[in-house]
């Protein structure tokens, strides 16, 4: 819980402070003092990750924002300044772009390892339903990103995904207007995807808080899916362990960062986006980036707009059901065998929804797109409620310790840890 | 403290004092030996402690270990790369090639008549590039400075007599003078009445200073380059 009663500061005007904010308090429950499985993997480290990227696409977002120009008439332009006049704009921005892309990469690793380790069952629920709703703000907030720059792509990219709306009965097109505050993606839409594209990265920040809130309450999940039972014997501090192993963590994600900023900083981007707007002329290959690329194939391969739209919403709103939908006692993959299996034939169906989206439409690429399709929401849908019920598991470890101490040799195994 | 640990070395009390809560007491920390203590095995960490491992004597801080360099190395490290991150960050703010590309300005004097004033924008404000008559040069020579509240004397404010070249931002609150007008001819400031003379002085008026004279140079009779 927040403000551990343990805690006192050893200076007076320490002690002041803290009976009337206890901030150090709450900092030393939550990640010093706070117990850690001692059974993480590095997989672990993407939360910390995560909090790295977020920070930096703010911060890297707000600089830009004092040189961008939110104009239709202006905006690619000062695109153009940012990369050419102002002092290390070209860094900013590539920075910025890539961020984008290393921010998504992150996250879906984050979610496999969630759906790989059970990480979204009880006492975890709410946690992982925050994290859908952070996941949504996040493809919200690259979309409207996307379109600042107000090239061919951004255009065509804010064309397509405000024309979904149209797909409602009745009262589509009237809120497309209202979306555009025209007949058509103009200056207006551009000025507002301006504004919330800055509003939304805090709204992020505040589910950001929820989530980790929510955590620890219920202590991290860990690779053997079984609950600490004894904090002594399975938990370590987070600081040091898991303070340094999320730092080494974010460096070996820095390199990688790093890679792409310094050396193919535009091998992301489209092509197409490096020619200014034209709401005549539309690209001859559209494609969104490659992080919304899967729930585009999936839009695509289905022939009914209305019905292509709502398997679209469908897609991800069923990830918030997934507590539910999987109805297995083990939390963790590593002791179900036959899921382990699904699941990594659910990760082709992703990757290859996501190739998928990225190709012209042909009929053997529909018709691939539409078995990947089945393949995904038949994971979702049938695959784990049924699985849950009539599969076999391994035995499962009593506990943390056990499971840790078990892969040690046998004397050591028997031998208790050194005491204090 | 029953944290203090197994390897001798002269980070202890700073690590082990902020992994404990007792960022005050880090100082006080030094020199705390216990033997006692020291009594797990070197290979065998408590799992359960929340200190780096580390501790502080007399006799470790002549002799660092291995943990020790390790930790003082990349936190050197570490800082280099927070400078090397930080600076690009700020320098953006700084004027960027487009604003710096208009730091200097080169001015067409042929067209500018006797006794006429033409205002030229530079970084962002107004130039006054005056084309003095004979009358207005001498004027401004023969002033006495004891009636100068900022005394400088015309030879000392331009280069050829003929031109004068002044920042045209009032140096009381920073607006921007009216020319040909106030009793010497000069200009007169129309927000709080500082009057300006021939040679741009500050003569009557709330203004401390007269108008600034910026750095310029004539590329040729009929040229200038002002910045």
């Amino acid at each position: 819980m927040s403000g551990s009663p343990t805690y006192v500061p050893k200076s007076a005007l320490g002690r002041w402070f803290e009976s009337r904010l206890p901030i150090m308090g709450l900092v030393h429950s939550s990640f010093v003092a706070f117990p850690v499985p001692r059974n993480l993997n590095y997989l672990w480290t993407f939360g910390a990750i995560l909090a790295f990227m977020l920070v930096a696409q703010i911060v890297t977002g707000i600089i830009l924002a004092m040189h961008y120009v939110p104009s239709a008439t202006a905006a690619f332009a000062s695109v153009e300044h940012i990369m050419r006049d102002v002092n290390y704009g070209w860094l900013i921005r590539y920075l910025h772009t890539n961020g984008a892309s290393m921010f998504f990469l992150a996250v879906y690793i984050h979610m496999f390892r969630g759906i790989y380790y059970g990480s979204y069952k009880a006492p975890r629920e709410v946690l992982w339903i925050l994290g859908v709703i952070i996941y949504l703000l996040m493809m919200a907030t690259a979309f409207m990103g996307y379109v600042l720059p107000w090239g061919s792509m951004s255009f065509a990219g804010a064309t397509v995904i405000t024309n979904l709306f149209t797909a409602v009965p009745a009262v589509g097109t009237g809120v497309a207007h209202w979306l555009w505050g025209g007949y058509a993606v103009g200056d207006p839409t551009l000025n507002r995807f301006f504004s919330l594209h800055y509003l939304l990265p805090f709204m992020i920040v505040g589910v950001v808080l929820l989530h980790v809130w929510a955590l620890h309450v219920a202590g991290q999940n860990n690779p053997d899916g079984v609950e600490v039972q004894n904090v002594e014997r399975d938990t370590v501090a987070f600081t040091p362990y898991a303070t340094i192993k999320d730092l080494f963590g974010v460096s070996i994600f820095l390199i990688l960062y790093a890679w792409f900023v310094f050396y193919i900083p535009t091998y992301l981007l489209d092509a197409d986006n490096s020619v200014p707007a034209n709401p005549l002329v539309t690209p001859a290959h559209i494609v969104p980036e490659w992080y919304l690329l899967p729930f585009y194939a999936i839009l695509r391969a289905i022939p009914n707009k209305l019905v292509g739209v709502v398997a679209l919403a469908a897609a991800i709103i069923l990830l918030a059901f997934l507590p539910w939908l999987d109805t297995s006692k083990v939390k963790s993959g590593k002791y179900r065998p036959a899921f382990r299996v699904f699941f990594w034939l659910f990760v082709v169906c992703c990757v290859g929804l996501g190739y998928l989206g990225s190709q012209e439409v042909s009929d053997a690429s529909t018709l691939a797109a539409r078995i990947l399709a089945v393949g995904y929401f038949g994971f979702l849908l049938v695959v784990l409620p049924a699985l849950g019920l009539v599969e076999k598991t391994k035995p499962i470890p009593a506990s943390i310790a056990d499971a840790v101490l078990a892969k040690a040799k046998p004397a050591e195994a028997a031998a208790p840890p050194a005491s204090r | 403290m029953a944290n203090d640990a197994k390897y001798p070395g002269p980070l202890g009390p700073l690590l082990a004092g902020a992994a404990n809560g007792e960022l005050a007491s880090a100082a006080e920390g030094l020199g705390r030996t216990d033997p006692a203590e020291r009594n797990a095995s070197a290979l065998a960490p408590d799992f359960r402690r929340n200190d780096l491992g580390v501790h502080l004597s007399s006799a470790a801080i002549e002799n660092p270990n291995r943990r020790d360099f390790l930790y003082i190395a990349t936190a050197a490290v570490g800082a280099v790369g927070a400078a090397a991150v930080a600076w690009p960050l700020i320098d953006q703010m700084n004027p960027d090639a487009s604003t710096l590309a208009l730091a200097s300005i080169e001015v067409d004097l042929a067209p500018i008549a006797e006794g006429q004033i033409v205002v030229v924008k530079w970084r962002g404000g107004p130039v006054f590039v005056r084309h003095r008559t004979k009358k207005e040069i001498d004027d401004a020579v023969n002033t006495p400075l004891s009636e100068l509240k900022d005394p400088q004397t015309d030879q000392q404010r331009v280069k050829k007599p003929e031109w004068l070249i002044v920042s045209g931002v009032c140096t009381h609150l920073g607006c921007v003078p009216l020319g040909h007008e106030g009793q010497y001819d000069g200009w007169k400031c129309p927000c709080h009445g500082s009057v300006y003379d021939t040679s741009g002085r500050i003569r009557q008026g709330p203004a401390p200073a007269n108008l600034a004279v910026p750095e310029y140079a004539f590329l040729s009779d009929t040229r200038v380059k002002i910045g």
